[in-house]
Parts: C-alpha cells; structure tokens; sequence
C-alpha cells in the first residue's frame, strides 16, 4: 500500500492574492493557500475540514487546474501537472461544487449539461453522446425523463444528481466534492451521501470531500486533513483523529459537533470568536490568539509539522504541543 | 410554571394563481417561560412562516388566521399594526438568519442597539449606551464600547450574530423567535453561539422558539420539540421522548437519514425518504406523508389524521396504534 504511487500529491503549495481591503489602502498579498503538502491515494476519501475563509476551495481550485498556484508542485499519478494537457487533467479529476443551483446552466437541458465535458473536449462522436449520457444518468439515480428538462423543473437533490453525472460523464478517477450536500435537506443529503458511496466502489473512485459537517466526514472519509488559516494543521486516518485529536484546533472543530443525543447541552469549545485576518496573520503560531493551550513560544515561532507513519497510515500535526519526539513515540 | 405564548390552530393561506397555498395548517403549541421549543422540519414545511406569523411580519398577501394567538395572556390576534410594532422588540424578539435583514448598513452598532431600546423604553440615550456595552459584552464581544462605532460590514458573520442577539435583548423580552440562527456560521461558531443563547435564555428566563432543520441543534438545544411536515405538526414531545422513541414514521425517518457517530458504521447505507412533499395547494386528503411512509396502509390515503396522544403527552399525527409506533420507533431511536 504505502509503495503505491498517490495519484495526487502536492508540495509546499502555495496561493497568494493580491487584494486591497480599502479604496485608497495600498495592495496587500493574501496567502489563501500557504505551504500545504498532502497526498492522495486510489480508493481513498479524503475529508478536508476548516472554517469558511480557510482556503479550502481555493486549494480545490488548484487540484483541478482552475487556479495557479503562486508556488509549490502539484503531481499527478507522481509527475508533475504541466506535463498533462487540459484534457488530460479534466479526464482525471472532476468536481461537483457546492451549490448545486447556480453551478447548471439555467438555459440548457439536463442532457445538455450534462455532455457539456464531452463536446468541449471532443471525446465522443455526437450519436455516441446520447447513449453516453443516458447511462451516467441511470447511474446517477436520474430518470431518462429528465434528459429535456430544465434546472429550475428539479428538486434540489435532483439538481444535485446532474452534478455528479456531469462530473462523472469524464470518468475520472478522482473527484473533488466541495460540500457536496451543504445545500441540502437531510432526507436528500442521504440519498446523495449513498450515491457517492456506491459510485465510489463501482467506478472504483476516490474522492476529496470537503465539508462543514463533521458528521458527514466521520461517516464518509477514510482520512482527514484539518486546515487552518490556509496550512493543514493536522493530518490523521478518520479513526485516529476521531479518536484522538492532537492539534487544539481539531480538538475545537470536535467538541463542536452537535451529535443528537438530548441532554448533553452545547459544549464550550473555549475558542475566541475572532478568526483571524487573512491579509495580516498573527505571528509565530497563526492559531495563538484563539488556542486555549498557547505557550510563550507560539507567540514567537511558527510550529513545523511533525510527520509519522506512510502510505494510509500517514500522520501530521503542526503544533509545538508535540515535539518530534513525542511525535514518534505516539 | 407561567406560559408566554400559546398558539391554537393557527393557519397561514397565500393566494396564488394556481389556487390557494395553505402553508400552515392549523398547528398548535405553547411555550413556556424559560423553555426552549424547537421546531424542526425540511425546508418548505412552514417553520419561517409560523414565526413570521407570531411576529405580525408575513408577507402582505399572506392571511394569518388562529383560533388563539396570545403573548402573555394578551391577545396578538386583535392589535393594530402600531400596536404590533410595539411589542415587537420589547415583548418579542426575533433572530434571523442572516443578521444583515435587521441591521442597517447605514448606521453603527451603537445606534442600532441604542435605537431599539429607545423606541420601547423610557429610557435616555446614555442609559441605553450603558444596557448596549453591557449586553455585548454578555453576548461575548470583548472591547464592547469600542465596538459601538463600528459599521456592520465591518464584522464577520459571527460577530453580527451577536450583535443581533444583543439587540433581541435590549428591552429584556420574554419571547426571543429565531430562525435558522446559525444555519450560515461554521460549526465553532455555530456552538459558541447557540451555547450563548441557551445561558441567556436560562439567565433571563426567556422563552425561545428555535427553528432549524439540523437534528443535531434540536437534541442538544430544546426541552421540547415540534416536528413539522407539509404544514402541520406531525409530532410534538419532549426532547428525551423525540429522540428515544420517536413516533411518526417522519420522525423515525429524519433520524435514520443522519450518521451518528458509533452508530452507523463508515460508508454504510444511511436511510433516507424517498419521494417529496406533497404540494400544499388545495386540500390534503388523508395523511400528508402517505406517498413516503413506509408503513402507509390503504386508510392513510382516505382518512384525516388527528393528532393523538401517546404515553408521558408525546403527540403524534398517524393511524398506528401505540404499540405499533413503538416497535417503529424502536430501531429509529439515536439515543
Ligand atoms: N480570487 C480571489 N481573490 C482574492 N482573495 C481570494 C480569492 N479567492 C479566495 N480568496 C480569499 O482566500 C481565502 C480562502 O478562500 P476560500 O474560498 O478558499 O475559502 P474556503 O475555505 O473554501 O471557505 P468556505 O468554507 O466559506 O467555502 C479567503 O480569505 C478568501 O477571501
Ligand atoms: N411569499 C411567499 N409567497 C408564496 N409562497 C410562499 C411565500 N413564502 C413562503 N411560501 C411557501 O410557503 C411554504 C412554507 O415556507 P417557509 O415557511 O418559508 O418554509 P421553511 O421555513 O420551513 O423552509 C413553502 O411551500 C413556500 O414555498
Ligand atoms: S502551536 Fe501553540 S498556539 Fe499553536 S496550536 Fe499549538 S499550542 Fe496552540
Ligand atoms: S397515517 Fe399512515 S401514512 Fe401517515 S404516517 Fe401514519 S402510517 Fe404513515
Ligand atoms: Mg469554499
Ligand atoms: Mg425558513
């Protein structure tokens, strides 16, 4: 397992603006993604979490060649992605936004966007794309009745089924959800939760699902990445974080999950209000101000990440809480 | 124990071309002083239009009609539009969910909080200053006074969520109405704003109708629940008896719809409900959730359904007897 090539890997990538936060202010850079190494291998889910603003989809963005990033490597199948065209990239790693609303064309019928990555790229002879169509369809849950209709004639987890069958029209081997099921009603977000997973083992998919709810994670993703402030602060296999969260971030992100058990209260994630500003981060430790265990030092140095284990046992924190030593023997 | 509001068969009819919409359908509840009520459902059950009803704010075409509206013993159903106005904000106070409906962009935190006091109480501007600096501070807001110059667009979302918060306790209410209060804030902010409220609620003495789709808010949040679906209240109990025995088939289907953690196993099939909410327009015929139940007989279809009453007050609006419920309810339980 661990000898098995990731079929994306990125190095110390990074992503800066440049924005001007008033109308005479001078411009200032905005890190939205700064330093962040993961890698991804096939079958595997990975869960990325971290508040709104934490540069989430921007990373996503740049794994799906939809932004540049201002610094670092991004590999696929281990060489690097210049060397693939766009269709190549295209044909590899797809996404399915968020919202499933505004992300269809309003103007063109389900078919139609749903073959929109076929005749951009010229993959199928135009009687094939019909048949082409119709059976992404059928996998997807959609009924062949909806192949003329329009967005605004679907419910919401309809609409949500056009995206995945447009994304998986290219048969990609790696998509990336950016909140799939946000938008959604629970009774909806199920059913779309299940199609993901039973797409997944019959396409032999892998997927990086990013998501705010933290349950969806834990149910879905065989690891999880934590972002904060633009870096991955923890990295860990679901069970492992779930179990024992290291970073007092993830620990934070945890104790806010609001799991139905009555009588249990709201908890007291001890966590500052004040997410931090992007454009002038606090020193040393970006996450200082708000940690409930921050020491002398955080104010001061910036932690490195400490990493231990390989392959699906691949493990990462980023806190002066754990030395390296520490680190090892864990 | 002193009851705020009671509502009785309260109905909420817009007219549309196609005919008229019955959004809500003759529900019925009371809070209690220091209790908190959620009520919960999928989006287009009726939950924003219930508490825009109790409010006076529904949109102008809508017609509100109830055989009883009351807020304190007094009764809303027959006060005029300043009268209204009047107890908006100093009896009752609402939290929505995007706080940048009620804050005005044009003026400062100050201002806006100041203004709410000043329009209800007799009060003068600098007593009003005093109750805003200390009220932001309760709701968590550190360096308060400074604050009170600044703009709402220069605050994040969390942070105009306690703002708002603060504002709904100016003139100390004894109803707060908030719908989908965190539904846009991340999941740290969401629980430090919702483990606010519930302090202050308990501190004040307040009661509190918290609307949210999310199962997750209601366990930890409510003392009681009402579950609502197409309109109607399909189920209404305690918190401990909606999710220990959960009783409408709709109920037992919400619940199996979301993971819970070490319950479901990773990547397992979660439940769900297939089908959609009838369409409101016109008159149901018997059950509202027969096309998705699936424990639907051929009387579900004809027959009206009445709220009915299980063991320990729980209602729940369906043909099954006790026994049968039960059983159901059994393997839908979360806790
Ligand atoms: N094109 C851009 N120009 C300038 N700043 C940007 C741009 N895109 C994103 N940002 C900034 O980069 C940071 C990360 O944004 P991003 O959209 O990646 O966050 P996210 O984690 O996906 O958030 P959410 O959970 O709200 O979707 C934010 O501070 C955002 O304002
Ligand atoms: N202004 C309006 N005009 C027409 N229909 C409306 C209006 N507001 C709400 N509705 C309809 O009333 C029903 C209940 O809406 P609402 O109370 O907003 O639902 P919820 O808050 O539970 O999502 C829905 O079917 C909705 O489409
Ligand atoms: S490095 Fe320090 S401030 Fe940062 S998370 Fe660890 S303990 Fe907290
Ligand atoms: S009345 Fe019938 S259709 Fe309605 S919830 Fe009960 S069993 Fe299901
Ligand atoms: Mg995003
Ligand atoms: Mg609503």
């Amino acid at each position: 397992m661990s000898a098995q090539t990731p079929i994306l890997e990125t190095k110390d990538l990074r992503c800066v603006f440049t924005v001007r936060q008033g109308l005479f202010k001078a411009k200032k850079p905005l890190a939205a993604v700064n330093g962040v190494s993961l890698q991804v291998r096939k079958g595997e889910i990975l869960g990325l979490v971290g508040e709104s603003g934490c540069g989430k989809s921007t990373l996503a963005k740049i794994l799906l060649g939809l932004q540049e990033p201002t610094a670092g490597a991004l590999l696929i199948d281990g060489k690097p992605s210049s060397s693939f065209s766009r269709i190549d990239i295209a044909r590899r790693v797809q996404p399915i936004f968020q919202d499933p609303f505004s992300s269809l064309n309003p103007r063109k019928t389900i078919g139609d966007i749903i073959a929109l990555p076929l005749r951009v790229h010229k993959l199928a002879r135009r009687d094939e794309i019909r048949p082409k169509v119709l059976e992404i369809m059928d996998l997807c849950g959609l009924s062949k009745r909806f192949y003329e209709s329009y967005p605004n004639q679907l419910s919401g987890g309809q609409r949500q089924r056009v995206a995945i069958a447009r994304a998986l029209i290219m048969r990609p081997e790696l998509v990336i959800c950016d909140e799939p099921t946000s938008a959604l009603d629970v009774s909806v977000q199920s059913q779309i939760l299940n199609l993901l997973t039973d797409l997944q083992k019959e396409l032999n998919l892998t997927y990086i699902l990013i998501s705010h709810n933290l349950a969806v994670v834990e149910h879905m993703a065989t690891h999880v990445a934590v972002m904060y402030l633009g870096r991955l602060v923890e990295q860990a296999p679901t069970d492992e974080l779930f179990r024992n969260p290291r970073h007092p971030y993830t620990r934070a992100l945890l104790d806010s999950v609001l799991t139905p058990e009555p009588g249990m209260g709201v908890p007291d994630s001890q966590l500052g209000a004040a997410f931090p500003n992007p454009i002038d981060p606090p020193r040393g430790c970006t996450f200082h101000p708000r940690c409930p265990k921050a020491m002398d030092i955080c104010k001061q140095a910036a932690p490195t990440p400490i990493v231990s284990g390989e392959g699906a046992d691949y493990d990462m924190v980023e806190c002066h809480l754990y030395g390296p030593q520490e680190a090892r023997a864990a | 124990m002193s009851r705020i509001l009671e509502v009785e068969n309260l109905r909420v009819d817009i007219p549309l071309e196609s005919g008229t919409l019955h959004a809500v359908r003759d529900i019925s509840f009371h809070v209690d002083k220091g209790e908190t009520l959620c009520i919960v459902g999928e989006s287009g059950c009726g939950k924003s239009l219930t508490s825009l009803a109790l409010m006076g704010l529904l949109p102008t075409k809508a017609i509100r009609t109830a055989n009883r509206l009351t807020l304190g013993g007094r009764d809303l159903g027959t006060l005029n539009e300043t009268q209204m106005a009047d107890i908006r904000g100093s009896r009752m106070a609402m939290i929505f969910q995007e706080p940048m409906t009620s804050l005005n962009p044009a003026y400062t935190i100050g201002n806006q909080l100041a203004e709410a006091m000043l329009r209800h109480r007799k009060v003068n501007p600098n007593e009003a200053r005093e109750r805003a600096i200390y009220l932001l501070e309760k709701v968590g807001i550190t360096a308060a006074a400074s604050r009170l110059g600044q703009y709402p667009h220069q605050l994040s979302g969390g942070l105009r969520q306690r703002v708002m918060i603060a504002m709904a306790l100016m003139c100390g209410p004894d109803l707060i109405l908030a719908d989908e209060p965190t539904t846009a804030l991340d999941v740290t902010i969401q629980a430090q704003i919702l483990h606010l409220l519930a302090n202050l609620q308990k501190e004040f003495e307040m009661g509190l109708v918290l609307i949210t789709h999310d199962l997750g808010i209601v366990a930890r949040v409510a003392h009681r629940v009402a579950v609502m679906y197409a309109g109607q209240i399909v189920e209404e109990g305690t918190v401990e008896d909606i999710f220990r025995r959960p009783m409408h088939p709709y109920t037992q289907g919400l619940l199996r719809c979301i993971p819970i953690p070490g319950k479901t196993a990773r990547g397992a099939h979660l439940g769900s409900i297939p089908g959609m909410v009838p369409s409101l327009i016109g008159d149901l015929k018997g059950c509202a959730f027969a096309n998705r139940c699936p424990h639907a007989f051929s009387d579900c279809n004809t027959t009206d359904v009445a709220l009915r009453e299980a063991s320990g007050g729980q209602r729940y609006r369906c043909l099954l007897s006790q026994e049968a419920a039960e059983q159901n309810a059994r393997e839908a339980a979360t806790a």
